[in-house]
């Protein structure tokens, strides 16, 4: 199959690529446009370490063709933080031992940051649903969790974005 | 400034929380993974294995619809060293050379520089075998109507035996007021660290082989390397990446990937990127060894342990890897924290036809602790007794001896946690409340308990044979940098070691970084496996820290009361006059520790953390799923150097530990995982951990860095006897093998009809 060109927004800055459009979302961001922030860790959309917002919804990209992203606007863990200034999450995964290994930390950050976006306040039965198609081995998610509750508490939580 | 191990007060920096080193990186997403590098004119590997698990290769066919001369091909005869993985034995092949003895072999590698083309092309590749029949579990191993492995020996089929014998067992058995029987066994469990193993080659004439990867274990990967090209040291270098999980996964596995990548970029002449995708990684790579503890005890009438006797047999797969080394740890932690003082045990580890297990947190040491807290409980349902009473009973306390003999020469806190474990988790209460509400409820709620021992470092004589080196210097940037090969996958070691050096330098953490993780670069500081990281390589850190500013007093006069601006002026002054700023410490082993390999017997560890855990569990009888619900856990660990980061290490290995119990089974056909998906390998989610208290003690033990004793494997150890105890107390009913699945428990209540009425607790 020819490539097709295909124009998205990415982190806010509009870009277009040139790719298979069967080509999966993660392939473009980590070798079309070197975001490798986003992480594959299973290719069947069951880890989440891959998760990315298309569009303000949360999806694995390793489960998106490229194709389907014709338009969109997609947010990976390079846009959360402005500048030199960590996103509340971030901090609060620092502080909190919510990264260990770090592999799934981006997906997580990406999939916390949308629970956060829908609820500001979450409880922690909401960010255990929440987190719920995101694997982590290293934490036992108890710090994860920790880490939730101390960012939904930090100034700007919700409204840190460029 | 002084660095008093001992007084906790006069410590800044050790026992603080300080933010892992290299967090900042892993949250901007920045940090750099092996797959998240990429050289000029890199190509993508792949690798062709069998089929099959047992046969001779008779041909391989190329099809021809594949243009195969873009490819580049390495098989066996390619290798210009040693074909064989150097572990502790060299019986395993880089590539099969006309036989293979596991599906999934690795037999021949291509190479491409489009990675997309890579899967059509490995499917086009069709071997021909002479089917050889396989042996494919323990039984069919000890029956040796095939002998696959050590024919020559007078053991055939068997890796590696011990029996280890105190007292006289035999003459136990006749004043026994009871005599306990039972059979425990454990399945395999697969590491499913997040980040897959992946390497990346490259060559060149001058500089030998240059491997990128995640890996647990450099020089481990180096020795390999070295043997597989026959190469000198300086000609392969080994570079660390950041390392996505490992949990024993990528103590020896990297080696193989490793020597696969760096045969394609000799045969190429340019870098190889090997990544392996997640099935491929859960099928080709190893597995916590399953395994299979008989227990045979004799109790007096107070429930007082005379004599046990213990058999162990452990699945190790086709080749020897670390089936030794791992089969020794489950000999030595398969009695529990109990005294006896007649002890047999003899433990096997069996060759098979299926992928070689490997290392996996605990290393042996889960698989006999399931065992025995298992049996203790039906000890003490044997005799009537409370299942924590019965424990308390049988406590190691200071001065008693091992199955080893060792003398208990450490203080021994079993009673103080014990008590606790039963405080903090309200044990009593709870267990009278379940079985009350359980009587009408379907859901059938219970309480469970484990008390074990995890042995920190390696084995006997190990640390001493490892002679490990390691210690810090000082750069031109006034950054003191901690050289060790001792590596950061997750678990903490960049942030613990930069913590004991600026403790014992006077600086502030800030000032310290890590050397990267290159063997052209670092000491030899052992492997990152054994809970070793923090008593032992954390020691050598320490003392190489008082040794350098030592140095520094005597050559700089730098002051008793010295700033950071001293300290980094004295440092100078020191490089002019040496040239360089550098401090290392060789291994000594503590006083008193002696081992005899030939008897087994001695000072198996030089301290040993201790712990109790208490699971609740919920077990639905309509649906018949068991749940954990709450988990206490209270340890012994010597001195926690950070309170976030330890507690993170136990909350993570209890999570495992849970799936172990619970979630994951590995299924094989012809010794082939076929269930090699996240999808149907099934670990625990963030829905599936219950709230985990994390409590410690601290008894600091004075030849591990800062009173630091092992804590990483620890953690996986309890829970699984924990959570199938709890599980015994809310239903009544007594399960001896995990995984154990909604499936085993539907078919235990099938048996009885189906009738729920017929469950009591």
């Amino acid at each position: 199959m020819s490539d097709c060109r295909i124009q998205l927004t990415i982190n806010g800055q509009q870009t277009s690529v040139e790719a298979p459009p069967m080509k999966r979302l993660l392939d473009v961001l980590r070798e079309d446009l070197d975001l490798t922030g986003t992480k594959e860790g299973c290719g069947e959309g069951e880890c989440g370490s891959c998760s990315v917002r298309m569009n303000g919804e949360l999806v694995n990209s390793c489960m998106v063709p490229i194709l389907q992203a014709h338009g969109a606007h997609i947010e990976t863990v390079e846009s959360l933080a402005i500048d030199a200034e960590l996103h509340p999450l971030q901090k609060a995964f620092l502080e909190c031992g919510g990264a260990q290994c770090g592999i799934c930390t981006p997906g997580m950050l990406m999939a916390a940051t949308h629970l956060i976006a829908h609820n500001p306040n979450p409880s922690l039965e909401q960010i255990r649903e929440g987190l719920a198609g995101n694997l982590c081995r290293c934490t036992g998610f108890i710090k994860i969790f920790d880490s939730v509750i101390t960012a939904a508490a930090m100034e700007g939580s919700r409204t840190h974005a460029r | 400034m002084t660095d008093d191990s001992t007084n906790p007060a006069q410590r800044r920096v050790v026992g603080t929380p300080q933010i892992r080193k290299e967090g900042a990186e892993k949250v901007l997403g920045r940090a750099k993974y092996v797959d998240d590098i990429e050289f000029p004119g890199m190509w993508h590997g792949a690798t062709v294995r069998s089929t099959i698990p047992r046969g001779r290769i008779l041909a391989i066919h190329f099809d021809e619809s594949v243009p195969w001369h873009e490819f580049v091909i390495v098989t066996a005869a390619d290798i210009p060293g040693n074909n064989h993985i150097q572990m502790i034995a060299a019986d395993q092949p880089c590539l099969a050379d006309g036989a293979v003895n596991h599906c999934d072999e690795p037999i021949l590698l291509i190479a491409h520089p489009d990675k997309r083309l890579l899967p059509q092309a490995v499917a086009s590749v069709r071997i021909d075998y002479e089917e050889l029949p396989a042996v494919l579990s323990i039984e069919e191993s000890e029956s040796k109507r095939e002998i696959i492995w050590g024919a020559d020996t007078s053991t055939p089929n068997v890796f590696k035996e011990f029996v280890l014998q105190k007292g006289n067992v035999d003459e136990a058995w006749s004043s026994a007021a009871c005599i306990v029987e039972g059979e425990y066994s454990t399945g395999a469990q697969e590491h499913l660290y997040i980040e897959n193993n992946g390497m990346i080659a490259d060559y060149s004439d001058d500089g030998g082989i240059t491997v990128w990867g995640s890996l647990q274990c450099p020089f481990y990967v180096h020795k390999s390397l070295m043997a597989v090209f026959n190469l000198p040291e300086d000609k392969v270098r080994v570079i660390q990446t950041e390392t996505g999980g490992a949990f024993g996964g990528k103590e020896d596995y990297p080696s193989i990937i490793a020597s696969h990548a760096a045969l394609l970029a000799l045969k190429a002449r340019r870098p190889i990127k090997m990544i392996y995708d997640r099935m491929e990684d859960l099928a080709a790579t190893t597995k916590r060894h399953p395994s299979r503890t008989r227990h045979r005890t004799a109790v007096d009438k107070d429930g007082k342990l005379l004599a046990m006797e213990i058999e162990i047999a452990t699945d190790g797969g086709a080749y020897s890897t670390l089936s030794s080394t791992v089969l020794s740890r489950a000999t030595l932690h398969a009695t529990g924290p109990y005294v006896c003082p007649n002890i047999r045990i003899r433990s096997r580890a069996w060759a098979t036809n299926t992928v070689p297990y490997g290392a996996f947190r605990g290393f042996g040491a889960p698989q006999t602790i399931f065992a025995i807290e298992r049996h203790m409980e039906h000890i003490a349902l044997a005799v009537g007794m409370d299942p924590v009473e019965l424990r308390r009973r049988n406590f190691l306390h200071d001065g008693d001896t091992t199955a080893t003999q060792q003398i208990m020469r450490e203080p021994v806190i079993l009673d103080q946690l014990l008590d606790r474990a039963l405080a903090v988790s309200d044990f009593y209460a709870k267990r009278e409340r379940y079985a009350r509400e359980n009587a009408t409820n379907p859901v059938k709620c219970g309480i469970g308990i484990a008390a074990f021992y995890h042995g920190s470092g390696f084995t006997g004589s190990g640390e001493r044979r490892l002679n490990s080196l390691a210690g810090v210097d000082v750069t031109l940037q006034g950054k003191v940098r901690v050289l060790v090969s001792s590596t950061e996958f997750g678990q903490g070691t960049n942030t613990i070691l930069a913590q004991i050096a600026a403790e014992a330098l006077g600086i502030s953490y800030d000032d310290v970084e890590m050397a990267p993780s290159d063997t052209h670069l670092i000491p030899n500081s052992g492997p990152t496996v054994a809970s070793r990281t923090s008593m032992v390589v954390g020691h050598l850190i320490q003392r190489s820290g008082r040794q350098l500013i030592q140095t520094l007093k005597e050559a700089a006069n730098l002051s008793d009361n010295y700033t950071r601006h001293d300290f980094f002026a004295a440092c100078e002054l020191l490089r002019a006059r040496d040239g360089e700023v550098k401090s290392l410490s060789r291994y000594e082993a503590p006083p008193n520790i002696y081992w005899n390999d030939d008897t087994y017997t001695g000072e198996a560890y030089p301290a040993f953390a201790w712990a109790v855990y208490v699971a609740e569990v919920a077990v639905d009888t309509i649906t018949y799923s068991a749940e954990v619900i709450d988990f206490h856990t209270v340890q012994e660990v010597g001195t926690v150097l950070n309170p976030t980061l330890a507690a993170g290490q136990i909350e993570g290995g209890v999570a495992q530990g849970i799936g172990y119990a619970l979630y994951e089974k590995v299924q094989l056909k012809n010794g082939h995982m076929f269930n090699n998906q996240m999808t149907n390998y099934i670990m625990p989610t963030a829905q599936d951990v219950p709230p985990i208290h994390v409590y410690f003690e601290q008894i600091p033990f004075a030849y591990g860095a800062f009173g630091a004793k092992g804590i990483g494997e620890l953690p996986h150890d309890g829970p699984a006897p924990a959570i199938l105890n709890a599980i015994q107390n809310a239903t009544g009913e007594s399960f001896s093998a995990i995984p154990l699945l909604p499936e085993d428990i539907f078919l235990r209540f099938a048996s009885y009809g189906l009738d729920p009425e017929n469950i009591t607790a």
